[in-house]
């Protein structure tokens, strides 16, 4: 299977390589002794591995094309671990009690430093999630998600601090604003589509962020607001341990319950008309799907969830200020969604847990963080275009002749 | 069935449609020719509420839908097959199909309807678990015809269903437009380049040119026309 010929290849691009990085890599010119080192040993580490990567990228495009001829042919084509373990319950259910058990003692084991990136992680898959109902569901680019985030935790923010108002009052107050505000998106970009909808929303998000930052008497500009009490139980406030662990744990729940409301979703009349939206407009009209409404609704319950979480983020850091509502975050969301699968829901998990968790775990790395974070976008496009999992739609059978 | 009466229709400053008087009765096939840019998709998509007319009435059921909303007017019967067919290329043709359903909710009946199109066109039940996208052109129109009937129109409105079609195709899907008419008296609205076919088809038909109509005769006597002869024909 390997031949000549690509080892060829991969020879002519190390030689490339090294030819190209010699000056750099190579020569070092010394101006305080006046002398020019040689560093000849370097060249042979460039050349070694761009041999080896190229060598690879190769063989695993080869790898591919074969498997797409073997497909074409009709052979029978061999379900991928990752799809097994979603559909064969004798797979996916000891999987799920695993991770049941991990999440429940999760807490218990680990130091409050890791509940706290988990409960960050967690709060990303779930901002996922809801960015997934309009971007994966509806098939609206949304570049300006961050902005209901910051709406919701604005709304704990400030009705906390002008009215003392709690966390559990804030909370349904908090999705509630953010559908306020996903309608109030929604409507001027109704009769947008693609490129322009996302220039919008991306201008909507920094509108958000940048009156956030600048309306001192209302939100008090770029200092924040502070102090924001932990979310209490019964009026039973914890310590600053007990509090994270039950922010975890309301995490938890939050996740399962977007889970199970997004999967109805899905599966739904209107989740039907989102995906016709997202597949051709002009069929959706003719089909007698209202195009408005359908719109609407995608943003507004996207928003929701945003804004839910809003309050959360607010309680867990109790401080908040503009800056942590800026565009770097909704293009986080953005690729956690792309790269995990766009509409899948596990898609979306895996890819929020990998982008959070990673970088936390490989601070080392940190300063060849945006490196590789390009690096691994360009090879998922190439080998995973439709995202680490993708999305397994129900497929329905149809018993007849 | 179908009136319209003095409908005007604009795209921005420029006037598509110039007062429009149009009839259709029930269990009609009408078609309507013309050249390019002579309205006729504007026509359908003035009933179709997508480009609602500026001035002007549409009477459906002798009940104005001026102003209504397209899905509104969809869920009063009228259905259209879009032009270039837009079916959803990811869904497959049995989701397709049920998209076509929509806004109905006789789950029986829709699967006995989803029954009659694959008997209509069997090769679609072979294709059925195939995403829309790969299909042919045939196909797609084929699938975009039974989707749209999936709604159980009572006016079904065509665009150019021979739109890049193969002559072999072409005579296939006309002979299903008159089965359709004929067994389910589903009246038919059919916007058409090819003249001849659609004349040989249709019961009655009007040309239009400029954004008026000039013309309405029964098919046959439209087929002798000697201006529609010499202007459509070919001849």
């Amino acid at each position: 299977m390997i031949k000549l010929e690509e080892l060829k290849k991969s020879f002519l691009v190390s030689v490339w390589f090294m030819f190209l990085t010699f000056p750099i890599m190579v020569i070092r010119v010394n101006p305080i002794e006046k002398v020019v080192e040689w560093r000849w040993k370097n060249i042979l580490i460039v050349g070694a591995g761009s041999f080896f990567f190229s060598f690879l990228w190769r063989y695993l495009l080869l790898r591919r094309e074969t498997g797409r001829k073997k497909m074409e042919a009709g052979e029978i084509e061999k379900i991928p671990l990752s799809r097994r373990i979603l559909t064969e319950p004798k797979m996916y259910i000891p999987a799920l009690v695993c991770i049941a058990v991990f999440a429940s003692v999760f807490p218990f084991v680990f130091s409050i430093y890791q509940i706290n990136i988990m409960v960050t992680a967690i709060i990303y898959v779930v901002l996922g999630l809801g960015l997934n109902i309009v971007v994966g569901l509806a098939g609206l680019l949304d570049l300006g998600y961050v902005a209901f985030y910051a709406v919701g935790a604005y709304s704990y923010g400030l009705l906390n601090y002008h009215f003392n108002l709690g966390f559990w009052a804030v909370l349904p107050i908090g999705a509630l604003l953010g559908v306020v505000f996903g309608i109030l998106l929604g409507f001027p970009v109704l009769r947008l589509r693609g490129d322009y909808l996302a220039i919008v929303t991306l201008g909507f998000g920094e509108i958000i962020r940048l009156i956030l930052e600048n309306w001192n008497e209302f939100s008090f500009g770029p200092s924040g607001i502070a102090n924001i009490p932990r979310p209490s139980f019964f009026g039973h406030q914890f310590s600053l341990h007990a509090a994270t662990v039950y922010i975890y744990f309301l995490m938890i729940a939050l996740t399962l319950l977007t889970i199970f409301v997004v999967n109805r979703l899905q599966n739904s009349r209107i989740g039907r008309a989102w995906i016709a939206l997202r597949e051709d407009e002009v069929a959706c009209q003719a089909m007698g799907i209202d195009k408005t409404k359908t719109k609407l609704t995608a943003f507004a319950l996207g928003a929701t969830w945003a804004g839910m979480i809003g309050v959360i983020f607010a309680a867990k850091t109790t401080f908040i200020n503009p800056a942590s509502f800026t565009f770097l975050e909704s293009a986080m969301i953005l690729s956690i969604v792309v790269m995990g699968g766009m509409g899948s829901i596990i898609g979306v998990i895996i890819g929020a847990l990998v982008l959070i968790l990673l970088p936390e775990y490989l601070r080392a790395f940190s300063d060849y963080r945006m490196l590789l974070f390009g690096a691994i976008l360009v090879i998922m496009m190439v080998f995973r275009p439709q995202g680490l999992i993708s999305n397994v739609r129900r497929t329905y059978k149809f018993e007849g002749r | 069935m179908l009136k319209l009466r003095d409908v005007n229709t604009f795209y921005g400053n420029i006037q598509a449609l110039k007062n429009v008087n149009m009839e259709i009765s029930e269990g009609e096939i009408i078609t309507l020719i013309g050249a390019n840019g002579a309205g006729k998709t504007t026509t359908l998509m003035s009933i179709s509420g997508i480009i609602p007319p500026r001035s002007g009435e549409i009477l459906f059921m002798d009940r104005p839908i001026t102003g209504m909303r397209p899905d509104g007017i969809v869920s009063l019967g009228i259905c259209q097959v879009p032009e270039g067919r837009h079916i959803f290329p990811y869904l497959t043709v049995l989701e397709n199909l049920d998209m076509g359903a929509f806004l109905r909710t006789d789950k029986a009946e829709i699967k006995k309807d989803r029954q009659y199109m694959f008997d209509l066109f069997p090769i679609l039940a072979e294709r059925r678990h195939q995403p829309g996208g790969t299909l042919s052109g045939g196909e797609q129109q084929m699938l975009a015809i039974s989707r749209a009937l999936m709604s159980r129109p009572r006016l079904l409105l065509m665009d150019e269903p021979s739109l890049g079609l193969a002559p072999l195709i072409v005579k296939q899907i006309f002979e299903i437009i008159k089965k359709i008419n004929t067994e389910n008296n589903t009246t038919i609205f059919l916007v058409e380049q090819n003249a001849n076919l659609a004349l040989q088809v249709a019961h009655r038909g009007y040309v239009m040119e400029n954004g008026r109509t000039t013309l309405t005769d029964s098919a046959t006597n439209l087929l002798t026309d000697e201006k529609v002869k010499k202007a459509y024909l070919g001849m």
